[in-house]
């Protein structure tokens, strides 16, 4: 079952790079929109799937790396260092978050998150000497790499979905590395994770800031990529909307962002149909998901899939193949 | 001091309507583990349903009931049976995620089938102000007062006095023991919820002519109602009553004599306190749960 996986990520993959030449400029900054959220929530189901910790300030960190690009390039940085820098703030900053945070888990990292979104916000508001409060920061640039100019539409696109494919092959390979599996077995089974010596809350930690510095890249496009960025667009609406991100995609599951991402940006655009009710169909089917398939998107596909083959040893064998 | 003394009777005013959705919010969680992520909606929608009924001709005190009754099928039976209980299976996670949806469900749908403006409502009683010694106080904020303690303290009679009380608390406390004592723990499990819908319809009619009626109204609530029942103990009701309290006290002081723009930080900064010393609050019992 490996070699579907691989041919379905291969299909993905080129779907994806054809898709900005049959495209109108709006639908390429859709598909910008996702390859950039998806970034944000690939850290975030570090957090959540793998670690097995909610978080509600993925959204705070995508605005401070927006916020570290956009203050940063006009004073001369090149784009590359303020791209590393928002991903290095970030982490730094989930670290001194999380160290503390992660001594209360669960339902309680989601109000200490929760709390420090609403707390980046109202600094971002208020620090007007800084950030320009609620005008925003208009008209970050778009860098230029060896030469290449990335300020049309779709150079811009092939930039953003350059650095997704590099970041999941960079996740791809920590979650297989001895240190990913440590997150999965934390996740499946803590007691036993523990038991084999794992220091629990050092990989939990390590996952929260490692996802946090995501959420950072993954701002640190969105500047260029909106060319106008201001404190509401960060609140915890955004943070919200990662997570749903994640859930309806499939928590755990390493390609869950990617389809995940893809309905939140590609949802909207479909319902036009019903108008302003489209939030309310998303939330109730949101609702729905969460009663019969709490797995997401992809968890309905694999299931459907273990269906049709008959041993329940090959379903186990096409998860393995997908989610690690 | 007179400006002290103002500050802290409205202070108190907004920390009982704060007292009133975290004691809901608590009694959820102690008899079926919901962490009801939508609690500030279950706030912001019971003034709508006061609205519809005024507009459809109801005098203001039926439009009341109405809209207490509406709350209690809606955001207690409905809530229930259709979002809690296929889910809690599962455990908590899907479940604050379900209810995460649910929130943002409920803030669009007051927006697109009642109104995205503010509505005005009617106070339960004339704004007048009395003067007690130097300090300029609302009737408003007395009302609001009274009717949060009387609910509270009623709500603690039926917890402690009644059998039906005590049979709710022993279904908190230990469902299995409870139900081998012949407690109808299902029932009182459905009980905790259809309290929790009179809490928040009562808090929405108080809190609803100060704020005006908005769908985004609930925002602001939950998160407070989060925090007070956190600072108190999230396992104690008189723990979410000292919590709520505490917060619109120091919301309006540190508004007033620290600074405004930083208003919404000040109740973070105590619950990350909180959280980090004391992380069962300051009433509460640790708990000794595996999820």
């Amino acid at each position: 079952m490996m070699r579907l996986g691989g041919i379905v990520v291969a299909i993905a993959s080129a779907a994806a790079i054809a898709a900005p030449f049959f495209l109108k400029p709006y639908g390429i900054f859709l598909i910008s929109t996702w390859a950039v959220l998806t970034i944000a929530a690939i850290g975030l189901n570090l957090t959540l799937g793998y670690a097995g910790q909610i978080s509600l300030a993925q959204g705070a960190f995508v605005g401070i790396g927006a916020y570290t690009v956009a203050l940063l390039t006009p004073a001369g940085v090149p784009f590359f260092v303020a791209f590393m820098a928002a991903g290095l703030l970030s982490f730094a900053i989930g670290w001194v978050l999380g160290y503390p945070a992660l001594r209360v888990q669960h339902h309680y990292l989601a109000f200490v998150t929760l709390a420090f979104s609403t707390l980046v916000f109202l600094v971002l508001r208020n620090e007007e000497w800084l950030t320009n409060g609620i005008y925003g920061i208009a008209g970050t640039s778009r860098p230029t790499l060896l030469g290449w100019q990335t300020g049309a539409a779709r150079d811009f696109y092939f930039l953003c979905l350059g650095v997704l494919a590099l970041l999941s092959l960079a996740t791809w390979w920590m979650l297989r590395s001895p240190w990913g599996r440590a997150f999965v077995a934390l996740r499946e089974n803590p007691v036993r994770a523990v038991s084999l010596g794992l220091d629990t809350r050092r990989y939990t930690l390590m996952a929260f800031a490692i996802g946090s510095s995501l959420g950072g890249l993954s701002g640190a496009l969105y500047a260029p990529l909106v060319q106008f960025i201001e404190p509401s667009s960060f609140t915890l609406g955004l943070s919200f909307n990662l997570l749903l991100m994640v859930i309806v995609g499939g928590s755990g599951n390493f390609f869950g962002p990617f389809v995940g991402a893809l309905i939140a940006v590609l949802l909207p655009e479909w319902l036009r149909v019903t108008q302003g009710y489209y939030l309310i169909v998303y939330a109730a089917a949101v609702m729905v998901m969460m009663a019969f398939c709490p797995a997401g998107v992809l968890g309905l596909i694999e299931r459907a899939g273990g269906m049709l083959r008959a041993p329940p040893k090959a379903a186990g064998a096409f998860t393995d193949g997908a989610a690690t | 001091m007179a400006s002290f003394i103002q500050l802290l009777v409205s202070g108190l005013a907004t920390g009982a309507i704060y007292a009133l959705i975290a004691v809901g919010f608590t009694l959820l969680w102690q008899t079926s583990q919901t962490i009801n992520f939508a609690q500030g909606e279950f706030v912001m929608l019971p003034a709508f349903f006061v609205l519809a009924a005024m507009n459809a001709g109801a005098p203001f005190w039926m439009a009341v009931l109405i809209g207490i009754a509406l709350s209690i099928v809606i955001l207690g039976i409905l809530f229930k049976i259709i979002i809690v209980d296929p889910m809690i299976k599962y455990g908590v996670l899907p479940l604050v995620i379900s209810t995460i949806a649910l929130s943002l469900f409920l803030k669009e749908s007051a927006k697109d089938f009642y109104s995205s403006q503010a509505q005005p409502f009617p106070a339960l009683v004339p704004a007048i102000d009395i003067r007690i010694f130097d300090a300029v106080v609302s009737t408003q904020s007395l009302a609001v007062l009274a009717v949060a303690i009387v609910t509270v303290v009623a709500l603690n009679l039926l917890l402690n006095k009644t059998r039906l009380g005590r049979q709710m608390q022993a279904t908190a406390q230990n469902a299995t023991l409870a139900r081998i004592l012949g407690v109808p723990v299902r029932r009182m499990v459905l009980y905790t919820f259809l309290l929790n819908a009179v809490l928040v319809a009562v808090a929405s009619i108080l809190v609803s002519p100060i704020y005006l009626a908005k769908f985004t109204n609930g925002e602001t609530l939950g998160i407070a109602a989060f925090i007070a029942a956190i600072i108190g103990g999230f396992n104690q009701v008189r723990g979410a009553v000292l919590g709520g309290v505490i917060l619109g006290v120091l919301d309006n002081l540190s508004a007033a004599y620290i600074s405004s723009q930083y208003r919404g930080a000040f109740p973070l900064i105590i619950l990350i306190i909180v959280i980090l010393l004391r992380p069962q609050g300051l009433l509460g019992r640790i708990e000794e749960r595996s999820v």
